[in-house]
């Protein structure tokens, strides 16, 4: 499977990643490498393999559902290049 | 000054107990170093002198006191991918912009809590992708070392390249590191030092910026196979907020050095004799198999059929987990923010800007083999051939092999900013083809110097073993280190 332009562009935009014509034209190549490369994995034979989920056989451990922490307001927002009273601050969303 | 820095972890530690050195003295001497040093090398990213004296005094009086830590007094350098409470943690990326967390990682905690000291952050790939440091925002890190006669400037690996140089140019006594394809063993053999990658859950991911987070593990690069141990056994710990850290206690893995490998397995797969190969890393390799006869280990032949498609199978996975990952970079919360003309040309100018080359073309294949259409034939494939690549290791366990031996990298260290591999990004991936298939699997690696090429560059070995039984690894690494001795760059800075 390879990429044209096209695609490239509409990955980007899922991707949320501003790229140029040049920028796009470059990454198609790259990507197109990358993919090839990869290509060789359609020759394994995986019939009855279970993809794996965890390395570890092991059962996730759940955290008790109690509050354990919190009251740091200040501290979430702290780096946020935009706030105001505790809340981060966006581009207005709706009109 | 300069002789306190030549000073093992395990060497400090007993002048230190003796009451010879001050942590203050000790801390000085590698602040010292390091405003000499770094400029030219580029290991730190940025340099904490105040909180570096600040955490030695208070070693010290813990010292008199007689309530000494596990690494009291000790001065590390720590990765840019770990959080530290209010100072610099950027991964190296520029999207990450004027970051100061309000927590610390549970790594860097345990470290603190045992009495180290933080001389800064270092320089590494950014957000962990790269195998030369070449892609920090902050410019390349300088290997110390440089082939005989030569001028030319080397990469020291990567990612967790400014770790590596950092320890190999004595700029501190230890260094945090991570390891999601190789991250911590290239690096290590690329300059002659000792890394260890722990197996997965061992150390906690709570608090380091996650990359791929069914590879990412935390581990240590040091001098020496003792002073990797020591680290090693103060960073791993339970903790209750990685949900995939493993309940199992941390053992005393210095205990395990100067044990005997008589009656030990250890297996040689056949699979990692790949075309191109330097003959002087067979040579190498073939080497570390005679030492480890000689103390009374066997050496037998094992097959890992599924090793090839490891690379390819990482190349799908990491950048899957990476663009899941990376997704949270959208000039809200923390970092840089690009003004756009509404909020999705605020995100994706703001990640235009702020992620670098390498990181976009992971985030794009990333996105892209988990697009509508691709998943099954990209991610879910890859996911089955992982399954066969950790099944290749444990049928070589359940067969009675207790580690295994092979090369740590394809070749020494390379020149910066190569030609041949700036414009094959694929050619970049392949220095990871014999460290890849363990973070796949899980399991632990270790990689130890154990020779110089023709060029006089140091070679290393990587051992892999069962999970959790990373003292088998350093029992069987510290055999290697006292037949093949440690190595030091020759100062040129």
């Amino acid at each position: 499977m390879s990429v044209d332009l096209a695609t490239v562009k509409r990955v980007a935009r899922l991707a949320r990643l501003a790229v140029s014509e040049e920028e796009a034209q470059k990454m198609m190549g790259e990507l197109n490498g990358i993919l090839g490369f990869v290509e060789q994995l359609s020759e394994v034979n995986v019939k009855d393999v279970e993809p794996m989920t965890s390395v570890t056989p092991m059962v996730m451990r759940k955290r008790a559902d109690v509050v354990n922490d919190g009251d740091k307001a200040a501290d979430i927002v702290a780096n946020a290049p935009s706030t105001t009273e505790n809340f981060f601050m966006v581009p207005k969303v709706v009109e | 000054m300069t002789e306190l820095t030549k000073l093992t972890i395990a060497e400090a530690r007993t002048k230190l107990t003796a009451k010879e050195i001050s942590a203050v003295e000790l801390t000085d001497a590698y602040l010292a170093a390091i405003e000499a040093v770094n400029p030219v090398i580029n290991a730190y990213v940025t340099v904490t002198p105040e909180k570096a004296r600040e955490m030695a005094k208070a070693s010290d009086a813990r010292i008199a006191a007689g309530k000494a830590g596990a690494l009291e007094g000790i001065p590390l350098g720590i990765k840019d991918l770990f959080a530290t409470r209010d100072v610099h943690t950027q991964a190296c990326s520029h999207i990450l912009d004027g970051f100061k967390p309000k927590y610390e990682s549970t790594v860097s905690q345990n470290l603190w809590d045992d009495g180290a000291v933080m001389l800064g952050k270092l320089n590494m790939d950014e957000f962990a992708m790269g195998s030369s440091n070449e892609s920090s925002y902050y410019g390349p890190v300088i290997n110390p070392w440089k082939a005989e006669g030569s001028n030319q400037q080397l990469v020291p690996g990567g990612s967790s390249g400014g770790s590596a140089a950092a320890v190999a140019a004595q700029l501190c006594a230890g260094a945090t590191a991570t390891d999601t394809g190789g991250s911590i063993r290239q690096p290590a053999a690329f300059t002659g030092t000792v890394g260890i990658k722990p197996t997965y859950g061992r150390c906690s991911r709570w608090g380091i910026v996650a990359f791929a987070s069914s590879l990412d593990q935390a581990g240590p690069i040091a001098r020496d196979v003792r002073d990797a141990a020591i680290l090693l056994k103060s960073m791993a710990s339970v903790d209750a907020k990685d949900t995939t850290s493993v309940d199992l206690p941390v053992p005393d893995y210095e205990a395990a050095i100067g044990q005997s490998l008589k009656g030990m397995k250890i297996g040689i797969p056949n699979e990692y004799r790949v075309d191109g190969m330097p003959e002087e890393i067979e040579k190498v390799w073939q080497q570390g198999m005679q030492w480890l006869k000689d103390a009374g280990a066997e050496i037998v032949n094992i097959s890992l059929p599924h090793t090839k498609y490891a690379l390819p199978a990482y190349y799908i996975v990491a950048p899957a987990e990476a663009s899941s990952n990376l997704a949270r970079y959208d000039g809200v919360r923390y970092g840089l923010r690009v003004d756009g003309k509404d909020i999705v040309d605020m995100y994706e100018k703001t990640r235009a800007a702020g992620f670098g080359t390498e990181v976009k073309r992971r985030i794009m294949i990333g996105t892209y083999v988990l697009s509508a259409g691709y998943y099954d034939a990209y991610y879910l494939q890859a996911q089955k051939v992982r399954t066969l690549i950790k099944r290749d290791f444990e049928i070589a366990f359940a067969n009675g092999v207790d580690a295994i031996l092979t090369p740590a990298t394809p070749s020494s260290a390379f020149g910066i900013a190569d030609e041949d591999l700036a414009s094959d990004p694929v050619k970049m991936y392949l220095n990871d083809i014999f460290t890849v298939t363990v973070n796949m699997a899980g399991l632990p690696g270790m990689s130890v110097p154990a020779g110089l090429d023709h060029k006089g560059l140091p070679l290393g070995l990587q051992l892999i073993g069962k999970p959790f039984e990373e003292e088998t690894l350093f029992k069987t690494a510290h055999v290697i280190e006292q037949a093949a001795g440690t190595f030091a760059p020759k100062k040129w800075w």
